[in-house]
């Protein structure tokens, strides 16, 4: 029982839930208090125990109805019918001579050969549970090891033997071979199946890992429609890790100057006796930032991915607004807090999307309408590729942006080779903002928004 | 085989214990029971309000036959609140009292040194037992025949709280810096709830169990209202909680729960209702929704639901 449970908690892991040493301890004392034999109590002590949150009990409740219902070996409907008629005619014709005969032979054939012919379904199930203890299979990982994996589990279980024990009989007695050759195919797929329910048990976590490193610093212009969910719940995650990271303020208080006036006020009830003193305490905001994203077809992507990731900072960031633009510029903060991300993209992308860019037009629009947006403690985050069609980048607007505000930050989905080359005007851009970094990449992506975020902090 | 049937047995047990308490349990939440007691965790109860995460532990206290020491959090809430607090008062009228003594006290010392060091038996006196106001945690633990401590609404406290509060839920103890470390005389029974207003450190969930309690199921959900409302008929009974699960089913600000099906069910008895009519329903939608939207997004459906549950009412 404690093997299975230890074997039990791997899944769970692989599964996405965390279970520290002590909640398996805990989930071990509760197993021995009510015992295995009622599932629905087992099941219910188990995420007692175990999950500590209703994503984690729904993701455990799974884990442990895959794990506790082993592929049952079968033999297919058809293939018995095909026996006991073999078995029938056999018996008639025959007489009973022969059947002690075949039962003479039946001592000489292999472990396993004899199981599938009594059909002993609790000595099967015992040796595949045995096999695949003894071949490792909860150490799969990554489903090119299937095969691999199968082919170890049959040679344990024996394979060589039977198949000797097949060539034997093919001489003697045909029907016994055919009996047991439609037992090791149907053999065969149960391993199979069971390697695959392993794999689901055992390989999610690593293959999750893997997933999401590749996704990280995969470039996010050029994702194929499948990724991009992906994508959203890897964004999602950064969120998470941002909010977690900078959402509470560590106390620093004591630091710095001695504030008199507040001391005074505070002990103005022992005759100003100074008793309590107060200290100035260096005033912290969180974040403004006001986000200028292209939304032409080359960069659409990056900017979608980046307006999750910034609107989802609640915690963090006190205000933050949001102007879209390909060939004019419109602000979007509206429509992202009000709709879900994928409509509102959507809906970004219908009023001013996919247009070509032109950086000039769209920065006028700014100045005219939400210069007083940017106040000295705003940084604005500007995210586009700075490729203006050759038209005027009015450099000198972006000047002026960079002047109203604390700070000034763009941010380029091209790498920096290309800075420069074409119509690109970044070069000219760059003189103007406090930081230019390259942002391709998810990594990229979380790396500048928490920069940004902390230098708040 | 024994011990288990035996387990499942002792589950049952204390389904019926709390069904004498009045409080009718799912299989879940018997078996959180009887873990805890058993493995001497408290357990974490978290659900939508009004699902009887209070009533749980009410019923518990009741059932054993304990004591309820009952900690509401908010925010705000520090250990002065919710651990002890040294009486402030009584000191000072104390050493009032205790001023003229002094001089007697410290007659019989020549030297400064000597002095002090009658002085310092004397200060102990005031941070003793006799000067400590137990509050609320420190209660539970005091309690001879132990107790159950239900710590309310977790979530509402500061993340600073629940730090103070691992102590207690892993080695069921306190320590005071004046008088040391105190052990509870008798493990209490702890339970925390929860809305869900914030995620709970997992310091905190890893040292408990993790009740979850939904909205219950229709059948458990009429033997509730029984238990609950005595008076009322069986037809009503069975309309009612089949017209709330209808409700549950929209897309409403506040889903109603057990706690509003109760009351309304009260007030139906109370108007004299022996069926689920259309126009008494819509006259008493507020007693279970608590939202003017809600209300206003329930009304069009209400002839629709009362069909449907009527129609439960005869067949089901």
């Amino acid at each position: 029982m404690r093997d299975t449970l230890h074997r039990f908690f791997r899944a769970a892991r692989g599964a996405g839930v965390r279970i520290s040493p002590a909640e398996s301890i805990d989930a071990m004392r509760a197993v021995a208090e009510v015992g295995p034999s009622d599932r629905g109590i087992l099941r219910d002590a188990l995420l007692l125990t175990l999950a500590k949150s209703g994503d984690d009990k729904a993701a455990l409740g799974a884990c442990f109805d895959t794990f506790f219902t082993h592929p049952d070996f079968e033999q297919s409907p058809a293939a018995n019918d095909d026996v006991e008629d073999a078995d029938g005619g056999a018996s008639e014709s025959i007489e009973t001579a022969e059947g002690a005969a075949s039962g003479q032979a039946a001592a000489e054939l292999g472990a396993l050969a004899q199981m599938l012919l009594a059909q002993d379904r609790a000595a099967i199930a015992a040796a595949l549970s045995n096999a695949s203890n003894a071949a490792g299979l909860t150490d799969i990982r990554v489903f090119t090891q299937r095969g691999l994996f199968a082919s170890r589990v049959l040679e344990q279980l024996g394979i060589a033997q039977l198949r000797d024990d097949i060539d034997a009989l093919n001489a003697r007695n045909s029907a016994d071979a055919e009996r047991l050759t439609a037992a090791l195919g149907s053999l065969r797929e149960t391993v199979s199946e069971m390697v695959a329910q392993a794999l689901l048990l055992y390989g999610s976590e690593e293959k999750e890992a893997l997933r999401n490193e590749i996704l990280r610093n995969a470039p996010m212009a050029r994702l194929e429609q499948r990724q991009i969910e992906q994508m959203r719940a890897l964004i999602r995650n950064i969120a998470r890790r941002l909010r977690e990271r900078f959402s509470k303020p560590r106390k620093r208080q004591r630091r710095g100057h001695l504030d008199v006036r507040r001391t005074i006020r505070r002990n103005a009830a022992w005759g100003g006796v100074p008793f309590m003193t107060a200290w100035k305490r260096r005033h912290r905001d969180k974040p403004k930032i006001v986000a200028i994203c292209d939304v032409s077809g080359s960069v659409a992507q990056v900017s979608d991915f980046f307006l999750l990731l910034i609107h989802s900072l609640h915690e963090v960031v006190s205000d933050v607004r949001s102007f879209a633009f390909s060939g004019n510029l419109i602000e979007v903060s509206e429509v992202l807090e009000k709709n879900k991300p994928e409509e509102a993209m959507k809906q970004i992308m219908s009023s001013v999307g996919y247009g070509s860019s032109d950086y000039g037009r769209s920065f006028v629009d700014f100045e005219k309408g939400f210069m007083s947006a940017i106040t000295p403690q705003t940084t604005v985050i500007v995210l586009g590729d700075a490729r203006s069609n050759n038209l005027d980048p009015r450099a000198d607007i972006l000047r002026r942006i960079g002047e109203r505000s604390k700070r000034l930050v763009w941010l380029n989905p091209e790498g920096r080779m290309a800075w420069g080359f074409g119509d690109s005007e970044m070069p000219r851009y760059a003189t103007f903002c406090n930081v230019v970094r390259q942002c391709a990449t998810a990594q990229q992506l979380e790396r500048a928004v928490a920069d940004i975020v902390a230098t708040y902090q | 085989m024994a011990e288990s049937t035996s387990s499942s047995a002792s589950i049952e047990a204390v389904e019926r214990s709390l069904a004498s308490a009045g409080y009718i349990a799912s299989r879940q939440i018997a078996t959180a029971v009887y873990l805890a007691e058993k493995i001497e965790k408290p357990i974490l109860v978290e659900g939508p309000a009004g699902v009887g995460k209070t009533e749980l532990a009410k019923a518990i206290a009741a059932s054993r036959g304990l004591e309820m020491i009952r900690m509401q959090c908010y925010e705000g809430l520090d250990e002065a609140k919710a651990l002890y607090e040294w009486k402030y008062a009584k000191q000072l009228l104390y050493t009032q009292i205790l001023k003229d003594k002094l001089g007697e006290v410290l007659g019989d010392a020549d030297t400064l040194a000597k002095a002090l060091d009658q002085l310092h038996d004397f200060g102990d006196v005031f941070f003793s037992k006799e000067f400590v106001e137990p509050r609320p945690l420190l209660r539970a633990l005091e309690q001879p025949m132990g107790c159950v401590l239900l710590i309310d609404e977790i979530d509402k406290s500061d993340a600073e709280f629940e730090s103070l509060l691992l102590e207690i839920l892993s080695d069921f103890q306190v320590t005071i810096p004046e008088l040391g470390t105190v052990v509870a005389i008798v493990p209490p029974t702890v339970i925390l709830t929860s809305n869900g207003e914030r995620d709970l450190g997992d310091a905190l969930k890893r040292r408990c169990l993790h009740l979850h309690i939904g909205f219950p199921e229709p059948k458990l959900e009429e033997r509730i209202v029984e238990t609950r409302v005595p008076g009322i008929p069986a037809v009503l009974r069975k309309q009612l909680v089949g017209f709330v699960n209808q409700v549950r089913t929209l897309d409403l600000k506040k889903l109603p729960s057990v706690s509003e099906t109760i009351d309304w069910a009260k007030v139906l008895v109370l108007l004299g209702a022996s069926e689920l009519g259309h126009e008494m329903v819509k006259d008493t939608l507020n007693v279970l929704l608590k939202y003017e939207g809600d209300i206003e997004a329930t009304l069009p459906q209400v002839s629709g639901f009362v069909a449907k549950s009527g129609r439960q009412g005869v067949f089901g």
